[in-house]
């Protein structure tokens, strides 16, 4: 408990800056929520293939430590043009493939839920065999580099060096941290401002709040639903970023624990809600951070789930419960 | 009638003795043996450990050596090959049980190279003791590992009974660390190694932490790590959270010198880390490469690289095993006489106590540099 009082403001700063990751991918989750009542479970390889085409695009560029700020700035854009791409094309293609032929059969909900499960093992698989896959169609020489120990970890070379921008309460706060923070809140505010103001915002709160007079109202339910699975991965991809220049380091299985954590973000923080999405994803950050500076970080996880537990047993609905159609946002 | 059968049965045998050596359950890699069959035993060795999977380096590099060892036989023994057989555990403990009834099933097989890690070898060695199969580890450091008792454990290394005490000795004479922080992953070898460490080290650890395996996020024990102002940070894990550990605590300002042991002993840790990694100081009870030059010379003939971690106690344990079947042993005579075993190997003397331990321990000092890891010598 100590060591929480006198380091309050670097468990609070790093839980923010993980948490802002854990919220961007909470808003996938919690928009197909929205317009699908359903859980993508497959989002959380979105998220991973984002991870990955930040990571090849910066090897393609060649980044390396100690370039100038102009280049730097290119490569973290191209970071963002190239995650934002793949998560958002990945997104789309499974819903697809994985969900629009089952909705045509008007599947029960349950039916959805499995084939995302499936979708989610696919996904990781296809990742963590790519060495192979590229072997088979004959292109080892060329990509050796970006499918070399494709079950192992794969590391983005460090483009941003951290430099300390200001101290508070002995906490050096750097520039990646201020980066990935602002730049989540930033991002947010524009998905808020797009879904309230938006023509295709609007379509996709008609259709959270009542898909058959939304249909009747004409608006084009199949194509609303490819948008809400669009911004959700586009979303992703951003999180990918910001996880790739905060942490580093990512590998085939990575979306599995990011993926869980974030689903426990847009629970807590009632799901199908954006703003609610956010709110999940910075009190998880934090309470995780807490949780481990008093009891050790093999417990991070357990503080966690135990937060959702005990916040879903006293707001069934998380934290700000209300869902897309209602909330204006 | 009579003489006929006579005459017959011992065709039989032959025949079928013929056809068993010619079937060569699902292995492609080595053509069927033929000729003098009659005393081929068309034995195989069993190589255990991770061969896929976030820990898979070390496992290769164990593999690599075993083949090696292999070749060297089934050349001079061209009319009786002896073929290897994988258990591929992903260095997964709750996979290696079933791995371990798989070998023992499959009664060609006299010998095991493994279990590689420490987590696994306790899943699984108490099935082989029961089977009498026997395991020469090239890996596996945890000591209590040899205190159970299995007939059939052996250890062509020194454990962490050794491995811990250096690294502790090298903390604190070499690199003359006042404040230690010592971080453990809960595995059975990560925390068994960390706690001889905190032991060793006594009053100067200035704080403790425990991470979970495939954590990547680790911004609560960087805090915890910068805070204490610890000169050195030991920890007891493998390379997948090794690295971004290093990375994650150099990026947030953290100066002092970052000690692992041979988990994290593998070219992927730098890969991942990248400029984080150097000056990391490894601790590994396996010899540099230069130590049998033979055997590098061998191994980069075949490889096209230097040996690595554990390759040479990877061909040791293998060579053990084939002079075994040279000898004309078989499953159940052959844990006598590995224990009985004497002689020089590519690491070092081959001989083992009586609970399985090597009897000959070294423990060597690498360091990081340049994104390469070099040896800085032995830690006495």
């Amino acid at each position: 408990m100590q060591n929480l009082i006198d380091n309050f403001f670097s468990y609070t700063i790093t839980g923010l800056t993980i948490g802002a990751v854990y919220a961007l991918i909470a808003l996938g989750y919690t928009l197909v929520y929205g317009v699908l009542r359903l859980i993508n479970f497959a989002h959380s390889e979105v998220f991973m293939y984002g991870t990955f085409a930040a990571l090849w695009v910066v090897m393609i560029l060649g980044g390396h430590p100690g370039a100038g700020v102009g280049q730097v700035i290119f490569w973290v854009a191209m970071m963002f043009v190239a995650a934002m791409a793949m998560s958002g094309l990945i997104a789309v293609l499974l819903e697809r493939v994985a969900y629009r032929p089952l909705r045509k059969r008007n599947a029960p909900p349950l039916i959805a839920l499995i084939s995302a499960i499936g979708a989610s093992f696919v996904l990781a698989e296809i990742m963590g065999l790519r060495s192979r896959i590229v072997g088979w169609v004959g292109l080892d020489d060329t990509l050796r580099d970006y499918v070399r120990n494709s079950r192992n970890n794969a590391g983005l070379p460090t483009i941003i060096q951290p430099q300390p921008i200001f101290t508070i309460g002995g906490y050096h706060v750097t520039n990646v941290d201020i980066f990935v923070i602002v730049g989540a809140i930033v991002i947010m505010v524009i998905l808020d401002q797009f879904v309230k103001r938006s023509r295709l915002g609007r379509g996709i709160r008609a259709v959270a709040m009542d898909p058959e007079a939304a249909a009747l109202m004409g608006v084009n339910r199949d194509r609303v639903i490819q948008v809400t699975f669009l911004v959700g991965g586009v979303m992703a991809g951003a999180a990918a970023v910001f996880y790739m220049l905060k942490i580093g380091i990512t590998r085939y299985d990575a979306g599995f624990i990011l993926g869980v954590k974030a689903f426990t973000a847009a629970v807590l923080g009632g799901i199908g809600n954006l703003r609610g999405a956010l709110l999940g994803g910075f009190v998880l950050g934090l309470a995780e951070n807490y949780g481990s500076a008093v009891v050790g970080s093999q417990w991070k996880d357990v503080v966690a789930f135990v937060l959702l537990v005990l916040i879903l047993l006293f707001r069934p609905t998380g934290l700000l419960g209300e869902s897309l159609g209602k909330a204006r946002a | 009638m009579r003489s006929t059968l006579k005459f017959a049965v011992p065709l039989a045998v032959a025949a079928l003795a013929l056809g068993a050596c010619g079937t060569k359950g699902g292995d492609t890699t080595t053509p069927a043996a033929s000729g003098g069959a009659a005393a081929c035993g068309n034995y195989k060795i069993g190589m255990f450990g991770a061969l896929t999977g976030p820990n898979a380096n070390l496992g290769i590099y164990i593999q690599n050596g075993v083949n090696l060892a292999l070749d060297d036989y089934n050349k001079k023994h061209a009319d009786c090959k002896v073929t290897l057989e994988n258990y591929d555990s992903q260095g997964d403990p709750t996979q290696a049980p079933a791995l371990a009834k798989k070998a023992i099933d499959d009664k060609k097989v006299v010998g095991i190279v493994g279990p590689a890690f420490s987590g696994e070898s306790k899943a699984a060695d108490p099935a082989f003791n029961e089977a009498g199969l026997v395991t020469i580890t090239p890996s596996a450091t945890n000591p209590k590992l040899a205190d159970n008792g299995w007939k059939t454990f052996f250890r062509a290394l020194g454990n962490d009974a050794t491995q811990g005490p250096a690294a502790a000795k090298y903390i604190k004479d070499t690199l003359k660390s006042t404040k230690t922080f010592v971080i453990d992953d809960a595995s059975e070898y990560g925390k068994g190694l960390a706690d001889i460490v905190r032991q060793d080290l006594g009053s100067q650890v200035v704080g403790n932490d425990t991470i979970q395996q495939k954590q990547t996020d680790f911004s609560a024990s960087v805090t915890k790590v910068t805070s204490s102002g610890a000169d050195a940070l030991f920890f007891g894990g493998y390379s997948p959270e090794a690295a971004p550990m290093i990375k994650q605590l150099r990026d947030a300002g953290w100066k002092g010198t970052f000690v692992v042991a041979d988990g994290v002993k593998d070219q992927s840790f730098i890969d991942n880390a990248k400029e984080a990694a150097e000056g990391t100081i490894i601790t590994c009870p396996c010899v540099p490469p230069d130590v049998a030059p033979a055997f590098q010379a061998a191994y980069k003939a075949k490889y096209n690289e230097d040996p690595n971690t554990y390759s040479g106690e990877g061909y040791d344990s293998a060579t053990i095993l084939l002079d075994g079947i040279a000898a004309g042993k078989d499953r159940a005579s052959m844990v006598d006489f590995v224990k009985a075993y004497d002689k020089k190997g590519v690491t070092k003397q081959l001989k083992f106590d009586a609970k399985g331990e090597s009897a000959d321990i070294k423990v060597f000092a690498y360091k990081v540099e340049n994104g390469k890891i070099v040896s800085v010598g032995e830690i006495k």
